[in-house]
């Protein structure tokens, strides 16, 4: 299947790409690598009138520490996410995410500024970042806003962009040896996560257990509080709203959820 | 040297590697310049009444040629079911009045470009006025609701008697059990979809481009759906990116792109999306089977049911009828006194069945794999030692089973020792001990199938099973082969070559297969139901036997010799005086003159039956239900092996398939009749990362119905793989109370059973 | 809109609609058909070609995303009428069956190679996660990425030797 028809700008500068999302309005859409928003145009669940192709600007794409974060460029592909030294050495739960997106060809492409605009909750970015407590440099006309992970992801596919602002960049904290774990749940390879859980010291985001990414915040607290990690993740669903599909419905998704993140708190030595 | 046997690299592979394969979307041809562009729209919902198809706006959409409807249609026949079915389920080749399942083609647009038709397409609008859907088995035998009202039921056949099952079947018995199990739809998902392209020519006959797996079949069909007589039809069979099953005959579909070729009066080409290609194309298996099976604690099998619904779709196609296969096979390799089993097939608002590798037969082993190990686990028996306290004692005769087949050969036991030693099944038993005494959540599972299936079968007592090749020796030294066979992946272009090399001395990589182009090879059987070695391979054989024959003469000619003084050097690939090498004559001049050509048609005395064991090792993590395919061990003995590389490869492409089947792959409707597993991203399709390498034995128990010796070995893996990993599945969580998993052992449903296992404990 | 590629070590300039998919620009606009479309949602990995030297699904890359790029298909891999080593391993191994997945099967193999030129069983397993394949049950493809890994370090250390 093919996208419905539509104009194509290549920005020559962010402030470029922002005078065109400003004026085109919300019939216009980034493109970045596009394995976010091509697929949904190709099966014609999105059908902006113009793509604004920022993919190329040098600007957004790039990976650098500055002080004790990491900075890195929104069209950043995940494959440069995923093998990068400084990433792999002070925020290992990143680079882990982000080579676990889809297959090596979408990972050649996807960028995080893609997948966070997004937002899919079942995604493997969104939470990491979230986990890590992250957050998106927002770039508008104004100028640059951060937004902390926690309250970027708005809702369903929903996030606190205006359509009138592009994610200049990514930034989290730099945390070299912080014990980490990751789980992502699936039933065939490249599939979204049934159930996903990202754990750095004492911090549990979850995917796919409600509208956007979620923290356990129940069993981040009771860990806080001294209980054992198997008690801890006894509390895992608290606060959550998963849904139901092909692949599990709500009872299995809580258990999950359980399972997880107890597995994913072993993991951080 | 025998080439026979031996690893012959494919002579296909070069330019299927470098330029790639031209399937029938890359056909570049004359006869298509100018084609147009035919798309579908098809119906959103499972059953309704069409009220009204407003096509206006597709019609004025940009690059648009014609819109067309069921009311355009009406010069083409009715599709009627075949006579053992209810014979008032026909329906348009368009929907007119009602649609039955999402999916179901309400029009077709025709473009100039192809991007313009998935925009037009969306401009159709019908009109639908809703019906209940019928989507599980208990609700379409319920009859409530009809998809056909004319046929007063939703049965379209019946196969035995219900009402001559033995309620005594079971009385001797020590030891009865009884299961109601699914075998669950899937789809079979070639990479390459459904396609056509079509041309009509002055003479008023059309040409069509169509992936299939028999190209004198698909003419039928095409000309059946079409009210043509088949000489007005001409098939051409390009490269066909997979078929399973799913591509014999004609769809509706691919008579439409004709139709439209000749309305329009210019070529038409159509290439079905995989959306399509998921609801569209026929799916397979999807069959409720309750098995119910008795015998002693000693482990002696006495008295098996089979009970079977079959879901044959919205529309009676071959689907319907499998069951007939499923209950040939009812006994499979076991020597059980007392079997007795019976089928209906309904129609239901969700896509059409079809065939889909093995067609009817891994349902059968399947089921009777499942009752052995609920048999076995009932008295508390390991199940290797209860299959072979029942599998038939070895026999070169031929055997008749109560069921109507006739087994040809087959060492049941000898195969399931040789996949126990090669899976070190002892040690496996133990290192489970091992985890289960330890606790390990990580469970191991073990599990057994013994199978033997049916390939090559002809089409009843009246017609043996027979097909035909043509071997041709150019006087350069060239061979081409016409057969009767469509491979689609097989490799019969090197198989065939391989058969003459053998008999004529002239190199594989001289020799050129033909196949597909129904003016050039009017009859034939395709590829399909594993049949193609053993007749096709045997014909080809033959004919370069037959044509050794007709050489000789013409070289007694030549050199003055008594015919029966001759010898032929394969070597040489030269006739030699006996005693005189240097009196000889090459093949290849012998077809200077007049050419040098045999045309023959093997007939084998019926159908064969491979068979085989397969161990399959699984590690079921107890926390999640998910299961991991670790070892796949195989014994698939289907006689004589012509080429290991060829063999080994259908071996493993059908245990994945059948592995896929058991734990990873499902067809999913939601109550209102809607696909939840349209595309590749929710259809779970198996991927490189779910299934191991895997580990072949070899075992080849000649057939005496072939010079050959050869059976069929394209569906063998399938109808092993899915019984051996699913009773895995429930041996590793056995310990824990579980009995049953229905098919695919999806991560939710092992957990809820084991949940279940857990609360009944 | 007007696009310059370069496809195969070719330079082309082409007119093109934005919407035109990468995959359909290689088979419709330069002929170049090994390439196939096998699904709808960017899964199937049959329409998989090099982009600048890595693996991408073409059919998720707009035409005009990839202007002012190289493009390597099948067709360009070998050298002259030669098979690449990649595709010489897949034929030694029987890793093709009706050969749709091939192309796709083989430009992922190459790019897997060029950033894991060792690869266990396991990683290439992991590696082709996005390539389907129907006839071949995986097996022989892994044994010919296996093949192709080793025949490339078996070469290295003639060259180096």
């Amino acid at each position: 299947m093919i996208p419905a028809p539509f104009d194509y700008v290549a920005a020559e500068s962010t402030t470029h790409a922002l005078d065109l999302l400003g004026s085109l309005g919300e019939d216009a859409k980034l493109l970045a690598g596009g394995h976010s928003l091509l697929p949904m145009m190709k099966l014609r669940l999105a059908a902006p009138s113009v793509l604004v192709d920022i993919g190329r600007l040098t600007e957004l794409t790039g990976i650098r520490a500055e002080g004790d974060e990491i900075v890195i460029g929104a069209a950043t592909p995940h494959a440069m996410l995923a093998t990068s030294e400084l990433v792999r050495a002070d925020a290992p739960l990143l680079a882990h995410s982000a080579g676990r997106v889809g297959d090596p060809q979408i990972r050649h492409r996807g960028t995080i500024g893609g997948s966070l605009a997004h937002a899919d909750p079942a995604a493997d970015l969104p939470m990491a970042l979230v986990a890590l407590g992250g957050s998106v440099d927002v770039l508008g006309r104004d100028g640059t806003r951060r937004v902390a992970a926690g309250d970027f992801f708005t809702g369903f596919f929903e996030t606190s962009l205006e359509p009138d602002e592009l994610i200049a960049a990514v930034r989290v904290p730099r945390r070299p040896g912080a014990g980490w774990g990751y789980q992502k749940f699936v039933r065939r390879a490249n599939d979204w996560a049934i159930v996903g859980v990202a754990a750095i010291d004492g911090r549990i985001a979850l995917a796919n257990m409600g509208p956007t990414p979620l923290r356990a915040r129940a069993a981040e607290q009771a860990l806080a509080g001294g209980a054992s990690v198997a008690d801890a993740a006894e509390l895992a669903a608290e606060g959550t709203e998963p849904g139901e599909d092909v692949h599990a419905d709500r009872d299995y998704r809580r258990h999950l959820a359980r399972v997880l993140v107890r597995r994913a708190l072993e993991q951080r030595t | 040297m025998s080439i026979l046997g031996t690893r012959v690299l494919r002579t296909e592979d070069p330019r299927f590697l470098t330029s790639g394969g031209v399937y029938t979307e890359d056909v570049v041809d004359e006869r298509l310049a100018g084609a147009c562009h035919v798309f579908f729209a098809r119906s959103p919902v499972a059953h309704a009444r069409i009220q009204a198809i407003d096509v206006s706006a597709a019609r004025s959409a940009p690059g648009v040629i014609a819109v067309f409807t069921g009311a355009d249609l009406s010069d083409l026949p009715l599709i009627k079911p075949g006579p053992m079915f209810n014979r008032q389920m026909t329906r348009p080749i368009l929907a007119t009045d009602k649609v039955r399942f999402v999916g179901d083609p309400v029009a077709i647009v025709v473009t100039e470009q192809p991007y313009q038709g998935e925009d037009a397409v969306e401009l159709v609008d019908v009109d639908y006025e809703p019906l209940p859907a019928v989507i599980d088995f208990e609700d379409a035998v319920s009859d409530q609701v009809l998809l056909y009202e004319e046929a007063g039921t939703n049965v379209t056949a019946s196969f035995g008697d219900a009402s001559a099952l033995d309620e005594h079947l079971f009385d001797e018995c020590e030891v009865v059990t009884t299961r109601t199990i699914l075998n669950q739809r899937v789809a079979p998902a070639p990479m390459e979809t459904r396609a056509a392209a079509a041309a009509w020519g002055e003479d008023g006959r059309v040409t069509a481009w169509i992936p299939n797996q028999g190209a004198q079949g698909t003419r039928g069909g095409l000309a059946r759906l079409l009210g043509l007589g088949p000489e007005q039809v001409h098939i051409i069979t390009p490269d066909v990116g997979g078929a399973f099953g799913a591509k014999f005959g004609a769809d509706p579909e691919h008579a439409l792109v004709a139709w439209v070729a000749r309305r329009l009066g210019r070529p038409a080409r159509w290439t079905e999306t995989r959306y399509e290609n998921l609801v569209a194309m026929t799916h397979g298996r999807a069959q409720q089977q309750t098995v119910t099976i008795g015998g002693k604690r000693d482990g002696t099998v006495l008295a098996y049911r089979l009970e079977i619904i079959q879901d044959a779709g919205a529309h009676v196609r071959i689907g319907a009828m499998l069951p007939f296969l499923t209950m040939l096979m009812t006994p499979g390799p076991y020597k059980i006194p007392r079997a007795e089993s019976v089928a209906r097939s309904v129609v239901t608002t969700t896509t059409p069945i079809g065939a889909y590798r093995g067609a009817g037969r891994p349902e059968a082993s399947a089921a009777l794999e499942r009752a052995i190990d609920l048999f076995a686990a009932e008295i508390g028996a390991d199940p290797a030692d209860v299959r072979r306290r029942n599998l038939l004692p070895p026999f070169t005769e031929p055997h008749r089973t109560k069921f109507g087949a006739l087994y040809d050969t087959g060492d049941y036991a000898a195969a399931l020792d040789k996949v126990l030693a090669a899976a070190g099944y002892d040690e496996l038993r133990q290192e489970q001990a091992e985890r289960r005494a330890r606790g390990d959540t990580l469970a191991l599972g073990i599990g057994l199938a013994s199978y033997v299936e049916i390939t090559g079968m002809g089409d009843g007592e009246e017609s043996p099973p027979q097909e035909n090749a043509t071997v041709e020796v150019h006087p350069d030294g060239t061979a081409t082969i016409l057969t009767g066979t469509s491979p689609h992946g097989q490799g019969h272009a090197t198989a065939w070559a391989m058969l003459a090399s053998e008999e004529l001395g002239i190199p594989v990589d001289k020799i050129t297969l033909k196949w597909g182009d129904t003016d050039l090879i009017p009859e034939g059987g395709g590829t399909g139901g594993s049949r193609s070695l053993q007749h096709g391979g045997s014909a080809v054989r033959q004919a370069a036997q037959e044509l050794i024959e007709v050489a000789r003469e013409r070289a007694a000619g030549e050199l003055e010799a008594n015919p029966a003084d001759l010898r032929f050097d394969v070597e040489r690939s030269a006739f030699e005086v006996a005693g005189d090498p240097d009196a000889s004559v090459p093949l290849a001049s012998l077809a200077s003159g007049e050419r040098l050509l045999v045309r023959t048609v093997f007939t084998a005395p019926g159908a064969t039956f491979p068979f085989g064991s397969h161990v399959a090792v699984v590690e079921v993590d107890t926390e999640t239900g998910k299961v991991v395919l670790r070892r796949m061990v195989t014994v698939d003995d289907a006689g004589f092996v012509l080429n290991p590389l060829l063999a080994e490869g259908q071996r493993h492409g059908g245990i994945a398939q059948g592995a896929a089947q058991a734990f990873v792959e499902e067809v999913v409707y939601d109550g209102d009749g809607n696909p939840l597993t349209a595309s590749f991203a929710d259809y779970p399709f198996l991927s490189a990362t779910e299934v191991p390498s895997f580990e072949l034995a070899d075992m080849q128990t000649l057939t005496s119905y072939n010079p050959l010796g050869v059976k069929g070995i394209g569906e063998a893996g399938s109808i092993g793989a899915t019984p051996a990993v699913q009773n895995a599945v429930i041996d590793a969580l056995a310990h824990l109370g579980v009995r049953h998993i229905d098919l695919p052992a999806s991560p939710q449903r092992v957990w809820q059973a084991i949940q279940a296992a857990r609360e009944n404990a | 809109m007007q696009v310059e590629l370069t496809v195969n070590g070719q330079q082309r300039s082409d007119e093109v609609e934005p919407r035109l998919l990468l995959v359909h620009y290689l088979r419709e606009v330069c002929g170049l058909r090994a390439a196939n479309v096998g699904c709808d949602t960017t899964s199937c990995g049959a329409c998989t070609v090099l982009l600048n030297g890595t693996s991408v699904k073409s059919c998720t890359v707009l035409a005009v995303q990839a202007s002012g790029q190289q493009v390597t298909t099948a067709e360009g891999l070998a050298a002259d009428d030669g098979l690449h080593p990649v595709q010489a391993a897949f034929r030694q191994e029987h890793g093709l069956q009706c050969g749709f997945c091939t192309p796709g099967m083989v430009m992922a193999a190459v790019g897997l190679l060029s950033e894991n030129p060792d690869p266990t069983e396991a990683e290439v397993r992991e590696g082709l996660e996005g390539n389907f394949c129907r006839c071949t049950g995986y097996h022989n493809i892994v044994r010919a990425v296996l093949a192709a890994a080793k025949a490339a370090r078996d070469e290295q250390a003639e060259v180096g030797a």
